[in-house]
C-alpha cells in the first residue's frame, strides 16, 4: 500500500474514531486493519497434523512462523484469524515439553503508560490461556508486558497503533 | 477547541527549552527561552536588571531575568518587557513611582548583587507596591556564583508568596525520562533538572526502559521502574549518594511506585497475584499490605496529601476511571464520571484538585477536577496525546508530556490552563515528568 493511501486511510479512520470510538472495536476482520504484518498470510495449515514438531519447524513451518497476535483497541479478545497459529504453537509445546516461550504483551501509545503495562499483560495472558486451553503447560509459558514501551512503529495513526497492539511469541528454549 | 486555539495562538507564552545531550552541566547552555506573549489578566510587574556591586567580574547569570521568567511562567504575572524598562533603580531611594505608574505596573522589583565573602554572592532585593508607593519586601539571598539561578528561584518564590499568599514553587526540581536512539540502540535516562528545565543531571542511564519516576517527600530519593532485568522492577535511588535499593521484582508487573507523604511507605501496582493490584510497602520493614481485590487492572496509585487514602486507576467498570481507597483498604469509591477514559491522577492542593489524563476517541488531554467545586472539570492541555500530569507542590502549575511529531516533549502549564511553557529535548523523547517537593528553606 503506498504511503498516500495509507495516510488517507488513517485520516478517515481517525475521523471515524473521533465520531464513534466503539465503531472501531467491532470492526469485522473482513476489512483488514492495514496490513498488520507480512507474516500474517492465509496459508492453509494443519495445526493438528500427526507428525510431532521439531525445532527446525520453527524456522520453516508457515503456521509456526506466525508469532504475533494483534488486538483491537482496549481489547484482549483473541480474534478468530489467530486461532490457527495459537493451535500450532500449542501443539509445538505439547510435542516438546522442554520448550519454553515468553509472551510479550504490548499496547499502543494512547493513554497512560502504567495502565498500558496492565493492558499488555492482559493480552499476553489471553494468549497464554488460549495456548493452555490447547494443551500447553503453564510451566512452559512466561508472560512479560512492555506496555507501550516497545512499539514497532511510531506514527500517531490507527494503522500504526493496530500493529503495536500485539502479543509476541518468543521461544526461549526450542 | 476553538477557544483553545485562540488562547494558544494569541496569549500563550511559549518557552522553548532545548535540553541538549544527557551529560548534565553542558546542557544548561543549550536552553533558550522565548516568550511569545503574556496574559492580559495577569498582574503587571517590572523586574529591573540587578546591579553588580562586587569586585571582579560580574556573575554570568542574569538574576532579574530568571526571576521574571519564573513569574511569567506561573501565568499569574506579566513582566514588563526589557525594552520598556526606562529607569534602572537599584535602591529604594532611586525609585520614582510616577514612572512605573505611567508604565501601568502594579509591582516593582529592584536589586543588587554584592560580594558575600569566600566567593559567594549576596543578592539583595526589594519589592514595591507601585500604586501604594510602599515597600513590601527587602531581603537578601546568598549563594555561590554557580548557583545564582537557584538564588533567583528563591527570590521569585518570596515575591510570588508575598503577592499571592501562596508559597512559590520555582525553587524546586523536576524528574523526567528521556529516550534517545532507535531499536536496539535505545538509551533511557532518568534526569533531574531545575523546575524551569535548566541544569539537567542524569541520575540513571539504561539501554532498557525506565519509567514512572516518583519523588520521596524530602526530595532526596526517587523511586522508578526499570526493565534492566528483562522484566519491570521497582528501585529506589538516593540522589546524593547514587546508591539504590531493589524494592520489588516479582513475576509480572512491578509498576507505578508512589511515596507516601511521610516517606515511610511506597504504594505500587503488582500483578504477581494474577492481575495488577495496589499494594503498599512499609519501607522500614518491607511488610506489604494489599489494598485492592479485583480482577481488573488497578494501577497508578497516588497518595492524598494527608496520607489517609490513595487515588488510583482501575478499569473495573469497563474503561479506566479514577477511584479512591483508604490506605488501610476497604471499598474503593469512584471519583470520575465524565469522560470515557480517566487515568494517571496527580493529587494537588490539599486533595482539592486532581489532574488526570482524560481520553475521548483518539484525543487524550489533561483535565483538572476541582473537588472543591463539586467535581467540576476543566481541560488544561490542547494536544491529542497528552499524558503524565504532575502538579507543582503548590498546585499552581503542572507538568505533562505531549507528543510533537515523532518525539515527546514536556509542557509546564498554569493550573488555569492559560499559560504554557514547552521543554524540548534536542534529539529524542522526553516523557513522564514528576514535579519534586518543596525544598527546605
Amino acid at each position: 500500500m503506498n504511503k498516500t493511501i495509507r495516510v488517507t486511510f488513517a485520516a478517515v479512520l481517525c475521523i471515524g474514531l473521533a465520531a464513534c470510538a466503539t465503531k472501531q472495536e467491532v470492526k469485522p476482520s473482513a476489512a483488514p486493519a492495514p496490513a498488520p504484518a507480512p507474516e500474517v498470510t492465509t496459508q492453509p495449515t494443519e495445526p493438528t497434523g500427526p507428525a510431532a514438531f521439531t525445532p527446525a519447524d520453527l524456522s520453516s513451518n508457515d503456521c509456526l512462523l506466525r508469532r504475533t497476535v494483534y488486538f483491537d483497541l482496549d481489547q484482549s479478545v483473541i480474534k478468530p484469524q489467530f486461532q490457527d497459529a495459537i493451535a500450532c504453537h500449542a501443539k509445538y509445546l505439547r510435542d516438546r515439553p522442554d520448550a519454553r516461550m515468553t509472551l510479550e504483551g504490548n499496547a499502543d501509545e494512547r493513554g497512560s503508560r502504567e495502565y498500558n503495562l496492565g493492558l499488555g499483560e492482559r493480552r499476553a495472558n489471553a494468549v497464554a490461556s488460549a495456548l493452555e486451553a490447547e494443551g500447553a503447560s503453564a510451566a512452559q509459558i512466561k508472560v512479560v508486558s512492555y506496555g507501550e514501551e516497545r512499539p514497532v512503529c511510531r506514527e500517531h495513526n490507527e494503522s500504526c497503533w493496530s500493529r503495536n497492539r500485539r502479543a509476541e511469541i518468543v521461544y526461549t528454549v526450542k | 477547541m476553538t477557544a483553545w486555539r485562540t488562547i494558544r495562538n494569541g496569549l500563550l507564552l511559549a518557552l522553548v527549552v532545548a535540553v541538549c545531550g544527557a551529560g548534565g552541566r553542558a546542557s544548561a547552555q543549550g536552553l533558550t527561552l522565548d516568550i511569545v506573549n503574556g496574559v492580559p489578566s495577569a498582574v503587571p510587574i517590572a523586574v529591573v536588571p540587578f546591579s553588580w556591586e562586587g569586585s571582579g567580574v560580574p556573575p554570568a547569570t542574569d538574576v532579574a531575568s530568571v526571576i521574571g521568567m519564573d513569574l511569567n511562567r506561573s501565568g499569574q504575572f506579566r513582566t514588563l518587557p526589557k525594552d520598556d524598562v526606562v529607569e534602572f533603580p537599584h535602591r529604594g531611594n532611586d525609585v520614582k513611582f510616577a514612572t512605573w505608574k505611567l508604565l501601568k505596573q502594579d509591582y516593582l522589583v529592584i536589586g543588587r548583587q554584592v560580594d558575600a565573602g569566600n566567593g559567594a554572592v549576596r543578592v539583595e532585593f526589594e519589592l514595591y507596591d507601585v500604586p501604594g508607593q510602599r515597600q513590601l519586601l527587602a531581603l537578601s539571598v546568598t549563594g555561590q556564583p554557580a548557583d545564582l539561578r537557584g538564588v533567583a528561584h528563591q527570590i521569585a518564590d518570596l515575591i510570588y508568596e508575598k503577592i499571592t499568599g501562596v508559597r512559590g514553587a520555582f525553587w524546586t526540581r523536576v524528574a523526567y525520562i528521556t529516550a534517545t536512539g532507535t531499536g536496539h540502540n535505545m538509551e533511557y535516562s532518568l534526569v533531574v533538572a531545575d523546575s524551569d528545565g535548566h541544569n539537567p543531571q542524569v541520575v540513571v542511564r539504561s539501554h532498557e526502559t525506565l519509567m514512572s519516576p516518583s519523588w520521596s517527600p524530602d526530595g532526596g530519593k526517587i523511586a522508578y521502574v526499570s526493565f534492566e532485568s528483562g522484566n519491570s522492577a521497582i528501585y529506589i535511588q538516593d540522589l546524593s549518594t547514587g546508591s539504590r535499593r531493589l524494592v520489588s521484582s516479582h513475576s509480572g508487573i512491578n509498576g507505578a511506585p508512589a511515596f507516601s507523604p511521610d516517606g515511610t511507605k511506597l504504594a505500587m501496582s503488582l500483578s504477581y497475584v494474577g492481575n495488577p493490584e495496589i499494594f503498599v510497602m512499609d519501607l522500614a520493614t518491607g511488610d506489604m499490605r494489599r489494598l485492592t481485590h479485583h480482577f481488573s487492572i488497578d494501577t497508578e496509585p497516588e497518595w492524598t496529601p494527608d496520607g489517609q487514602s490513595l487515588v488510583f486507576t482501575s478499569d473495573r467498570s469497563g474503561k479506566p476511571q479514577l477511584y479512591q481507597i483508604a490506605a488501610t483498604g476497604g471499598t474503593p469509591e469512584r471519583l470520575t464520571f465524565s469522560g470515557e477514559y480517566n487515568s494517571d491522577a496527580s493529587v494537588g492542593f490539599r486533595n482539592k484538585r486532581i489532574a488526570m489524563v482524560q481520553g475521548a476517541g483518539n484525543v487524550y488531554r489533561i483535565a483538572i477536577m476541582d473537588r472543591g467545586l463539586g467535581g467540576q472539570e476543566h481541560m488544561v492541555s490542547p494536544g491529542n496525546m497528552d499524558e503524565s500530569p504532575s502538579f507543582a507542590p503548590n498546585a499552581s502549575m503542572l507538568l505533562y508530556a505531549a507528543s510533537d511529531g515523532a518525539r515527546g516533549v514536556l509542557y509546564a502549564v498554569s493550573a488555569d490552563g492559560r499559560v504554557r511553557q514547552r521543554l524540548v529535548l534536542a534529539n529524542g523523547d522526553v516523557r513522564e515528568p514528576a514535579w519534586g517537593p518543596f525544598r527546605p528553606r
